[in-house]
């Protein structure tokens, strides 16, 4: 069995602060990480690799030499083999042509069972990659995945997270799956043994033209989404604090607040 | 097709790398230097004075797209009820379509629909289009798609409109991939200019905002998120027209098998994403037996109660109850934090409340630099206290 992780490089978003004057970003020092979601996706490629006979992880990003070290944490974490795709012509692209691209690599590797991506990447949050690389793939997604479990005929058993709980599905492959990690995830550095086997790991670089497909569909050109302007939301204001030497007045004060407030008077 | 510094303008000035929100630029030789990561969003153009720096975006399109016309919203219900995100979409698309002279579309897809109709038609639904059939009881990816897919290539929208739930999140990306179309995602902002659609998003954990356009294709496509927009004052004397689509699904034909259904939260509840008030607990609570008090006071005001991921891994609450970046995002419009710091991973989740209120013992925690109003205090005072006050006012009424 084939199983493909889509991961990506990201800054990380907890890091990056607000100058409180300039009100701009302060990005200094931020690093970047791979993008934690992707991380748990990976871990579970790798967990039904251990699990079932005969199975290959290829771990795939598209993004700027840079991202290398992201896919090299993957190999590290015990996928088989990586592929970067980059080249200048993918920079701007939206989510669809994302999706395009990672599609024609996807492929190029050949037959594939399980399409594995984290449910989004912190740094825009979108979720949409996962969906439109399903699509144009031709196989069907789940989102919001939980929970995989697969059995030696490769009967796919998922928990979906809903808003009000969650569900069990079945499947078979092919299917993309996007994961979402349980709260208490937190992405582990793998061992220096693992980190110096990961070298030898067969690793390539495809360009666009290694990628073949309609160069006019690649980064900016490709992108149906522009973005026109970026900027720093409004501040809020400051903080108005209650002295709470006298408990009654404060709850009292607050209460008056609460009161005025349009929440409550629609009720 | 790109970026490119025009370096006979270019003084190394270094205004653009402070303008540039994906740190991507550079001064090399005195000059500035687009790296790799340029994601082309256009900052660093604003930010130049002299003119220096030029993006050549893709022309619009010759295409006529004039034949696109009116403004969608995809009505996702939950049980028997319209969900309230489908009322805010309604509304929105409304403004919207007064703006443009077009009218608006609610597409409503389930086992029985039509009495919705009558209901989502006060907040200016000018027609529905509604599919019915057993196998729509629940939603699922394949065919809801397939249906709007459909709808869209026959009825030609101009906009497209969808909720930025779980469902909106894996439907409406399935249907734009399908019509090789734009589509933007969790929209706080929504206005029209220059005849397209301007569509405002958070991103990078709420650090910065984008305005995003889709020019060159049509339908224009976006998931908004709820408890955003406004909902307009219903008015049930308004006209509204059917159209009901035959659809024939084959079961067989599904390839992803719903087994089982399992909620985890209370019936009869709101769900944290609809709710109008979230009074949430974190490590401070100290136990699960002490969200009584928070709970007490949720019923006093008609609010939800929410979690820290602390509060959740301490395995105090349900995770469904989770904000934050590994939970939920909520936009209430009264969030009171009580007993959370605050982390930037918890502020991601909440930052777009109306009005933030914390009751903290550390008068450092974090959840303080983004709250209106703030008590540093001992919360097993002040919220039971706060709810007797309440109680005793809300009465009069």
């Amino acid at each position: 069995m084939k199983i493909i992780a889509c991961i990506k490089q990201v800054p990380d978003t907890t890091e990056v602060k607000v100058d409180p004057k300039t009100h701009t970003l302060i990005r200094d020092g931020v690093p970047s990480i791979l993008n934690p979601y992707d991380h748990f996706a990976v871990e579970e490629s790798v967990r039904i690799k251990d699990q079932i006979a005969e199975v290959s992880v290829t771990v795939i990003t598209m993004g700027p030499e840079q991202a290398r070290s992201a896919l090299m944490r993957c190999l590290a974490l015990g996928a088989d083999d990586a592929v970067l795709i980059s080249d200048k012509k993918f920079a701007g692209s939206d989510t669809w042509a994302t999706a395009y691209t990672l599609s024609l690599a996807i492929k190029k590797i050949g037959k594939f069972d399980i399409v594995f991506c984290g449910q989004q990447a912190i740094d825009g949050d979108t979720a949409q990659v996962g969906p439109e690389l399903a699509q144009q793939l031709g196989i069907p997604q789940i989102t919001y995945v939980e929970k995989v479990e697969i059995d030696e005929k490769l009967k796919l058993t998922i928990h979906k997270q809903t808003e009000e709980g969650y569900q069990i599905l079945e499947t078979k492959p092919p299917v993309l799956l996007a994961l979402l990690p349980p709260t208490s995830f937190q992405p582990e550095h793998p061992p220096m043994s693992s980190i110096l086997k990961a070298k030898k790991k067969p690793f390539k670089v495809w360009d666009a033209k290694t990628l073949g497909g309609d160069e006019s569909k690649f980064g900016l050109d490709g992108s149906y989404t522009q973005v026109i302007k970026t900027y720093t939301p409004p501040t809020r204001g400051e903080c108005e604090f209650i002295e709470k030497d006298d408990i009654k007045q404060a709850a009292k004060k607050l209460s008056e607040i609460l009161l005025k407030h349009e929440a409550l008077i629609k009720r | 097709m790109g970026i490119e510094i025009i370096l006979d303008k270019c003084t190394g000035c270094a205004l653009c790398v402070k303008a540039c929100p994906f740190n991507a630029i550079k001064i090399k030789n005195k000059k500035a230097d687009i790296e790799a990561n340029c994601t082309l969003c256009g900052s660093c153009v604003e930010s130049c004075k002299l003119n220096a720096i030029i993006i050549e975006r893709p022309k619009l399109s010759n295409k006529d797209l004039s034949e696109y016309k009116d403004v969608w919203i995809f009505v996702e219900l939950r049980g028997k009820e319209i969900k309230k995100v489908s009322l805010e979409l309604a509304s929105k698309a409304r403004e919207i379509a007064d703006i443009l002279g077009q009218r608006v579309g609610a597409v409503i897809l389930g086992e029985k629909v039509r009495h919705f109709c009558n209901q989502i038609k006060a907040y200016g639904v000018d027609i529905n289009y509604i599919a019915e059939n057993d196998n729509l009881i629940n939603y699922n990816t394949s065919n809801y798609a397939a249906i709007l897919t459909g709808l869209v290539n026959k009825y030609k929208p101009n906009i497209v409109l969808f909720p930025a739930t779980h469902i909106g999140r894996d439907l409406a990306p399935r249907v734009a991939a399908t019509l090789k179309v734009g589509l933007t995602a969790d929209c706080t902002g929504m206005s029209i200019k220059d005849g397209l659609l301007l569509q405002s998003r958070p991103a990078f954990g709420g650090n910065i905002m984008a305005d995003i356009i889709s020019p060159n294709s049509r339908p224009q496509m976006a998931t908004i998120r709820p408890n955003v927009m406004k909902i307009n004052n219903p008015d049930f004397s308004l006209k509204t027209e059917i159209i009901s689509i035959p659809v024939d699904i084959d079961e067989k034909a599904r390839k992803i098998i719903l087994k089982k259904t399992i909620k985890t939260t209370k019936t009869g509840t709101k769900s944290l994403d609809e709710a109008d008030i979230i009074i949430s607990g974190g490590r401070g609570m100290g136990s699960p037996e002490n969200f009584k008090i928070l709970e007490d006071l949720a019923k006093t005001i008609n609010g939800v109660v929410g979690a820290s991921r602390a509060a959740v891994d301490a395995g105090w609450r349900p995770r469904s109850d989770q904000v934050g970046q590994s939970g939920k995002t909520v936009s209430p419009k009264l969030y009171i934090a009580c007993g959370i710091s605050g982390k930037i991973q918890h502020q991601v989740g909440m930052k777009g409340s109306g009005t933030i209120i914390a009751i903290n013992t550390d008068p450092e925690a974090p959840i303080f630099d983004i709250a209106d109003c703030g008590i540093v205090g001992d919360l097993f005072e002040i919220i039971p206290a706060l709810n007797d006050e309440l109680k005793k006012n809300l009465k009069k009424e």
